[in-house]
């Protein structure tokens, strides 16, 4: 290709498809890279093959949605360059690196749309390392574009729409459900009565799910505290404290989360702002309504830069690549750019409602006992990181990283980000947002030890 | 013993493979993750605590489930179809 390199769109899930289309349409030609053997992104990810059953059985109420997005990205095949099984696990300027099939790519780009998705947020708990616990993603993974359940009696704990969502989706499988913990009190839940005029039919599908769990005997305790896992070679039970009771429960399965997080690796290698976003309670890549960064030239689009949902990621994808567009001093459709941006204001008001009915647990750092290990990885331990606070007068998240390991392992902090920041907040009794954020480090991603160099290219060539 | 269950796929092409030097029958459209834990109920044990674990998040973001291949290569089972023959290594027995 002569010319200007292509722009570069990482992930194609609701986002990614709909930035890419909307590039097409214009004329460009932009290289999608996806990790995933297939589109959909999270909510509407494929099956390795068929299995007989429908899209129905798969993605509910949203099958249409999923066809329709798989269906528009078959369509674009010729029209852009898609790379899947690839990761893209650095940035430089306009330069990314990209491993695929074994061999590591640095492809040129002008324009980048990060579409990067989201991931389960968790606060770490006593045995949430044994064999058996998944996030409510994960458990949700399985029984979708698996088909397995990840256990014959499984819990579901935690809080946010993913939890009645999977359990429900158990309970219709036909898996024995033991019990939906909800770490928010039910009082919180009459916020969602404010999201019944915002979005009328996602807060009543919630409340169908609660509603068809108790019909078919499934308990839903609201409030619960104290939750812990126990098992010695795998899970066998969860224990937690309602009010003043110790409550109890057999199971061989548990599916844990805490709502999601932003995947904002990439957007911290490409440069970047970051800024504290009280809603999600973490720190974020800033952007506009159009989904313009930071930085010229980058887009940020979908759950990858702030939790909104599907729905929403498919606009924000479309409005990010109309920016790209009228950036470039290409033809963009204007009036359709404000109906999108009129349109994902309105989900934004309706998020509001969602994190005041399903509030993140603040006091966790206070409660989380000495012995509970907050990084997975490298096992480092609630008690070792106030330790370290102390001996070294730390207050800021990368010094605690250097000195305690914490968010050093293989998954860079995306399961200890959150919960070591709050520890260290309340250890030297400051807020979340005073502590800072891990920084990103490439390869965002492990990459596998033997990826050779290939030469630089664009993908066009 | 096993920790996950199947609700589909279950008469689908049986693909053979080995965990831990055990023959063990997975299913065509399995990961690993899904072959190992429809036998057996861990993928790997900690190079810490030698503690058991069965991967998290099931989408490669936890790098949980990262398991040895006979070759010498490591795998992370989530994300990787399984294939015919694969020999698998958990370093749990976890397969007994
Ligand atoms: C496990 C899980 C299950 C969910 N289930 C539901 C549900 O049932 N219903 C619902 O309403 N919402 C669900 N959500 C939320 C929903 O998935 C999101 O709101 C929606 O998918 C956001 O779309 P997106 O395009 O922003 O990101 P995603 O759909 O997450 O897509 C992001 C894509 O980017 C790719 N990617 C990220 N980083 C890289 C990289 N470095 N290199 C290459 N590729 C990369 C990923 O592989 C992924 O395919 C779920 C979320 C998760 C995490
Ligand atoms: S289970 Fe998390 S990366 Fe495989």
């Amino acid at each position: 290709m002569t010319g200007r390199p292509q722009p570069l769109v990482v992930g194609a899930g609701p986002a990614g498809v709909r930035a890419a289309e909307a590039l097409a349409n214009a004329g460009l030609r932009p290289l999608v890279v996806d990790e995933a053997p297939a589109c959909g992104g999270q909510i509407y990810r494929q099956r390795l093959v068929d299995d007989g059953r429908s899209t129905r059985d798969l993605y509910g109420s949203e099958a249409p949605k999923a066809e329709r997005l798989h269906r528009d990205f078959a369509a674009l095949a010729r029209r852009i360059d898609y790379w899947p099984q690839a990761l893209v696990w650095n940035l430089r300027e306009g330069m990314a690196d990209i491993a695929l099939a074994g061999v590591s790519r640095e492809v040129a780009y002008d324009g980048l749309i990060l579409a990067t998705g989201a991931s389960d947020r968790v606060l770490p708990v006593p045995g949430w390392t044994l064999p058996g616990v998944f996030t409510l993603g994960g458990a949700q993974i399985a029984l979708k574009t698996q088909g397995c359940a990840i256990g014959s009696r499984v819990v579901f704990a935690g809080s946010g729409p993913l939890l009645y969502l999977v359990a429900w989706q158990y309970m219709k499988a036909g898996i024995d459900v033991a019990a939906v913990l909800d770490a928010t009190p039910l009082m919180a839940k009459y916020h969602l009565l404010r999201g019944l005029v915002l979005a009328p039919d996602i807060v009543l599908r919630g409340m169908r799910f609660a509603a068809e769990l108790r019909l078919r005997g499934v308990a839903i305790h609201y409030g619960i505290e104290d939750l812990a896992m126990e098992g010695v070679t795998r899970v066998e039970g969860v224990r937690w404290r309602q009010g003043e009771r110790e409550r109890s429960l057999a199971c061989d399965g548990i599916g844990y989360g805490l709502s999601l997080r932003s995947e904002t690796q990439l957007a911290d290698l490409a440069g970047c702002a970051f800024s504290f976003n009280a809603r999600e309670n973490a720190f974020l890549p800033q952007r506009d309504i159009s989904g313009r960064s930071s930085v010229a030239g980058v887009y940020l689009a979908g759950d990858g830069a702030g939790i909104a949902g599907a729905d929403a990621a498919e606009l924000a994808g479309e409005r990010g690549a109309l920016a790209l567009l009228e950036d470039r001093g290409l033809p963009h459709a204007l009036e359709r750019a404000a109906d999108l941006e009129r349109r994902l204001s309105r989900i934004g008001r309706f998020r509001e409602v969602l994190e005041a009915a399903f509030p993140y647990p603040g006091h966790w750092a206070k409660c989380v006992a000495d012995e509970t290990l907050v990084c997975r990885c490298e096992e480092v331990s609630a008690g070792t990181l106030r330790q370290s606070v102390r001996d070294f007068a730390l207050d800021e998240l990368n010094r605690l990283k250097a000195v305690s390991r914490i968010g050093m392992g293989r998954c860079q902090g995306r399961f200890c980000g959150a919960a070591a920041a709050e520890i260290l907040a309340c250890e030297i009794a400051k807020s979340v947002d005073a502590v800072g954020h891990l920084r990103a480090q490439a390869p965002v991603k492990p990459l596998p030890l033997a990826l050779k160099p290939g030469r630089a290219r664009t993908a066009a060539e | 013993m096993q920790l996950f269950h199947r609700i589909a796929r279950s008469e689908h092409r049986p693909i053979s493979f080995t965990l831990d030097g055990t023959p063990c029958v997975g299913r065509e459209g399995d990961t690993l993750l899904t072959a190992v834990l429809t036998a057996g109920t861990a993928v790997r044990s900690s190079e810490f605590s030698d503690a058991p674990r069965a991967g998290f998040c099931q989408m490669g973001a936890c790098q949980d489930c990262w398991v040895t291949l006979a070759n010498g290569e490591r795998a992370r089972a989530c994300t990787t179809p399984l294939a015919a023959g694969m020999e698998i290594f958990t370093g749990t027995g976890a397969a007994a």
